[in-house]
């Protein structure tokens, strides 16, 4: 667009005579800044192409001045900014300066201009810029725009925008009519919009419409916000939930306290973050599939770390749950300082795919990014493989017969320590599957785990030990709680009264959602 | 038939102290009161026998870690309760102090207010509610006691009145801390937000950083340390003490014989947490600074591994552990910085599985086998 506001410029210069006056390029040019952005507003109520392009060679910082003449310097031969005519540059002449405040005006000037552009990315560019800073003295242009534009998106937006610069008018009739507009728009923005003006509105009828606007442009707004907190909280859930499983097998099945849980999923979001490495390397061609590929190798990573556990440390604690939370937190720390030592103390960096990237628009202020729904899936996945796993598979049912009664599955012929190794490294590697999937929504660095560990334990714990059913509840119940409260109080706020929820809900069921029933719960 | 009853003839209470046990206690007290003193005060700098003034500080705050130790033996070697939220108490009576430091650096701060540099920073012209009594230091001693002892009784109470126990105890505190920790991050409760209380000028109108006031607050959390000692021995000797233990190894069996186990491990859980809001309140002016990290869920997992190196139910084990631990901690992170989180892990993880009765029960096992 620049480019070709240049050509035509030059073309202009050489051949045409400039529409913008003398005058008004001079004061546009010399003196206050308040007065050249009085002068700049004028000039614009009957600016063309050639307004456009002093206003560009002014952003460009193009524009010198020597005596009462006003240069445009182009490859450096000067033009003299009204006629067009080539003159030599006097050896005295000065740049132009633009503070930031005038900066911004240009620019915003810039944009009104573009309106008129060909091209519908620009145009609509143009019109996004203009709603942050639109004034009266844009209006007349706006208008224009208005009458000519054909793309109806563009025009719908731009009506909006027109709205806006009618909403910080002088004329109250303006005001009033901007309100009016408003009140029909259903986005974020409009309410900002309408917030600013109302604080400073000092007429009472005005007032009154600017307020039945607002509560309009809310009430449009409430579905969206409460849809978008329900989405937001199946999303938070659905990480909940994929951070929770495996704890659910470790704990719940096998009454393993494993603090150590976090920094398997960090494993896992490193072996994806080594995987996309790979792929950047050798097969950069189809580097939006690494993750496919991570899936798995984050599971195995995981899964073959927690068996390594289980058969050096843990297998020699159980029944000893407080022996084997300070065992397990001190292979944690090990754990993070091996990351530490391997990939460094700093944060690396796990891109999305490109088809993971974006989001589907729902409502006016209602978007659903696609890697938070590819999570929701592929948490589903997880749940429904694993309940397929423990309840279908054989593998499924001697982990249930060792849970249930050890020395009897053993008498059964069931190498008990073997299911307990299997199981485990299952749990495990379910914690690698989440830290594959954490690593697409979040920071993947040393300290991964400690940030989901508690939360992780706090599912559990609601949902009942030894229940897959009351895990999946208190995941979905506390990722919802906690963003329909983040938007009341908060995030902190939030997070703290959902820990004291827990709390609280513990001492009425101490068993959690599930109680668990028959001789079993006393043990 | 004869209905008269049998007097049953119980054993004598053990002594408070064996005669080796005072003679020990009192040379411990000893060094505290006299020996490190005179070797960090009197004895000049380039002699081998002078006690720096770094040593002085780190000698301090091991004290105060064990301080929290011995609490941590109380609650959780006697009566069998493993707490992870004892770094909160550690902290609110760290910060009770640390309100106090606040407001006895007067109008030297960086803004030369009356108010906490915190809060002129953030604009406030009045002192919240809470920091009504911070300039008193009777209150401030009063409250280091109290809110730590508050806090913990209402949620043992809650917890033990619903009979959570066990794990479910362990990661239900460990949750409280971390509820406190967030909120002691946040700016507008009044407690300096993630930076917390720092620059400390004087205690009681005293400079703080003279050598004479560091050597005070040495020998105070000394003293404190040893007669917190004294007193848990006291206390787990006595009939009290044995109803904690047969809490410990069998419950069930303690309610069926007519004992409310609630009261019991209430007590001993709030007594505990007030130690270690002493040990809070002696650590600040020490270190100089407290800020929410010490209510992280690592700090109060530290202590319960200061007690199981060491030894649990042994009393002077936790002691043994925290200098232990910490010593090792301020070389090796110092020495081989990348080192001391493996270490400290493998300490974890070998205690658990090769000694499970920590240092004084392998010191006890090589005695035995000797003989």
């Amino acid at each position: 667009m620049f480019k070709r506001l240049f050509l035509i410029a030059t073309l202009l210069i050489s051949t045409s005579v400039y529409s913008i006056s003398v005058e008004e390029v001079k004061a546009i040019t010399l003196g206050e800044t308040d007065a050249r952005i009085a002068a700049l507003g004028k000039a614009m109520q009957t600016a063309d192409d050639k307004t456009a392009t002093f206003l560009q060679a002014l952003s460009d910082d193009a524009v010198k001045i020597a005596g009462d003449k006003v240069f445009v310097v182009k490859d450096d031969k000067a033009f003299d900014a009204v006629t067009g005519t080539e003159l030599a540059l006097p050896d005295d002449a000065e740049d132009v300066i633009n503070n930031n405040r005038m900066r911004g005006e240009i620019d915003s000037a810039l944009a009104a201009l573009k309106l008129f552009s060909k091209d519908d990315t620009v145009r609509a560019a143009a019109v996004k810029q203009l709603q942050s800073d639109a004034d009266e003295t844009k209006l007349p242009l706006i208008e224009k725009a208005l009458v000519t534009e054909q793309n109806p998106g563009i025009q719908e937006q731009l009506g909006m925008v027109r709205a806006a610069a009618l909403l910080n008018s002088t004329d109250k009739a303006k005001r009033l009519e901007a309100a009016k507009l408003l009140a029909t728009s259903g986005q974020a923005n409009t309410k900002t919009m309408l917030l600013a003006r109302l604080a400073q509105e000092p007429d009472r009828e005005v007032k009154a419409a600017l307020g039945a606007a607002l509560r309009q442009v809310e009430s449009a707004l409430a579905w969206g916000d409460k849809l978008g907190a329900l989405f937001s909280g199946i999303s938070l859930g659905s990480i909940l939930l994929l951070v929770a499983l495996g704890l659910a097998i470790t704990y719940g099945l096998m009454g393993v306290i494993n603090m150590a849980h976090g920094e398997l999923m960090m494993i896992g979001a490193y072996a994806t973050y080594v995987v996309q490495g790979l792929f950047q390397k050798y097969l950069p061609g189809a580097f939006d599939w690494y993750l496919l590929a991570a899936v798995p190798v984050a599971f195995m990573a995981s899964a073959l770390m927690g068996a390594a556990l289980e058969r050096s440390v843990i297998r020699f604690l159980y029944g000893r749950p407080l022996e084997t939370l300070l065992a397990t937190w001190g292979i944690s720390l090990m754990l993070m300082q091996l990351v530490r030592s391997l990939f460094g103390a700093q944060n690396v960096g796990v891109e999305n795919p490109s088809w993971m990237s974006g989001g589907v628009q729902v409502l006016g202020n209602l978007s659903l990014p696609f890697n938070r729904l590819v999570i929701i899936g592929f948490a589903l996945f997880v749940l429904v493989a694993v309940s397929w796993l423990i309840s279908k598979t054989r593998l499924g049912l001697f982990v249930r017969g060792v849970t249930q009664n050890r020395p009897i599955a053993s008498c059964m012929g069931v190498n008990t320590a073997r299911i307990d190794t299997y199981a485990f490294a299952l749990g495990s590697g379910i914690a690698g599957l989440a830290g594959c999937a954490l690593s697409q929504v979040g920071n993947v660095g040393p300290d991964l785990g400690q940030g989901y560990i508690v939360d992780a334990f706090m599912v559990v714990v609601l949902g009942g030990v030894g229940q897959l059913a009351g895990t999946v509840y208190a995941a979905l119940g506390l990722g919802i709680l906690n963003k329909f409260l983040e938007g009341l109080t908060g995030a902190v706020l939030a997070k703290i009264a959902v820990l004291v929820f827990i709390i609280i809900f513990i001492q009425k069921r101490p068993q959690g959602i599930f109680a668990m029933k028959g001789r079993s719960a006393e043990a | 038939m004869n209905t008269s009853l049998t007097p049953v003839s119980l054993p004598a209470p053990a002594p408070l102290l064996s005669r080796t046990g005072w003679a020990a206690f009192l040379l411990a007290l000893m060094v505290v009161c006299a020996v490190a003193p005179v070797l960090n005060l009197l004895v000049p700098e380039g002699s081998l026998f002078h006690l720096s003034d770094y040593g002085v500080g780190l000698l301090g705050r091991i004290m105060c870690y064990a301080i929290c130790a011995l609490a941590m033996d109380l609650i959780w070697g006697y009566t069998g309760i493993l707490s992870l939220g004892h770094g909160l108490f550690f902290a609110l009576g760290g910060y009770a102090m640390g309100m106090y430091l606040m407001r006895q650096i007067g109008l030297d701060g960086n803004y030369k207010s009356a108010l906490p540099d915190f809060m002129v920073f953030l604009d406030w012209k009045t002192l919240p509610w809470h920091w009504t009594f911070s300039d008193s230091f009777v209150a401030t001693l009063f409250l280091i006691i109290a809110v730590p002892g508050l806090v913990a009784f209402v949620f043992g109470y809650f917890a033990f009145r619903s009979r959570i126990k066990g794990v479910y105890f362990s990661i239900i505190t460990q949750a409280m801390t971390f509820a406190a920790m967030l909120l002691f991050f946040r700016n507008e409760t009044g407690f300096g937000g993630n930076n917390g209380f720092t620059d400390f000028k004087r205690i009681l109108n005293i400079p703080i950083a003279t050598p004479n006031m560091r050597m005070t607050l040495f020998v105070m959390t000394g003293v404190t340390l040893l007669g917190f000692f004294l007193l848990a021995r006291w206390l787990i000797n006595s009939k009290f003490g044995r109803v904690l233990q047969a809490v410990r190894d069998a419950e069930t069996r303690v309610m069926f014989s007519g004992y409310n186990p609630l009261g019991y491990k209430l007590t001993i859980w709030t007594i505990s947490a007030m130690m270690c809001g002493v040990a809070g309140a002696l650590y600040v002016p020490q270190v100089g600074i407290i800020n929410p990290s010490e209510m992280s869920p690592a700090n109060s997992i530290e202590i319960a591994i200061w007690a199981a190196v060491g030894g649990r139910a042994t009393l002077i084990g936790p002691i043994l552990g925290a200098f232990i631990v910490s010593g090792a901690k301020s070389w090796l992170t110092v020495a081989y910085p990348e080192f001391w989180l493996y270490f400290l892990g493998a300490l974890f993880i070998g205690v658990t599985l090769f000694l499970p009765d920590g240092v004084v029960g392998l010191v006890k096992k090589l005695k035995g086998g000797a003989k």
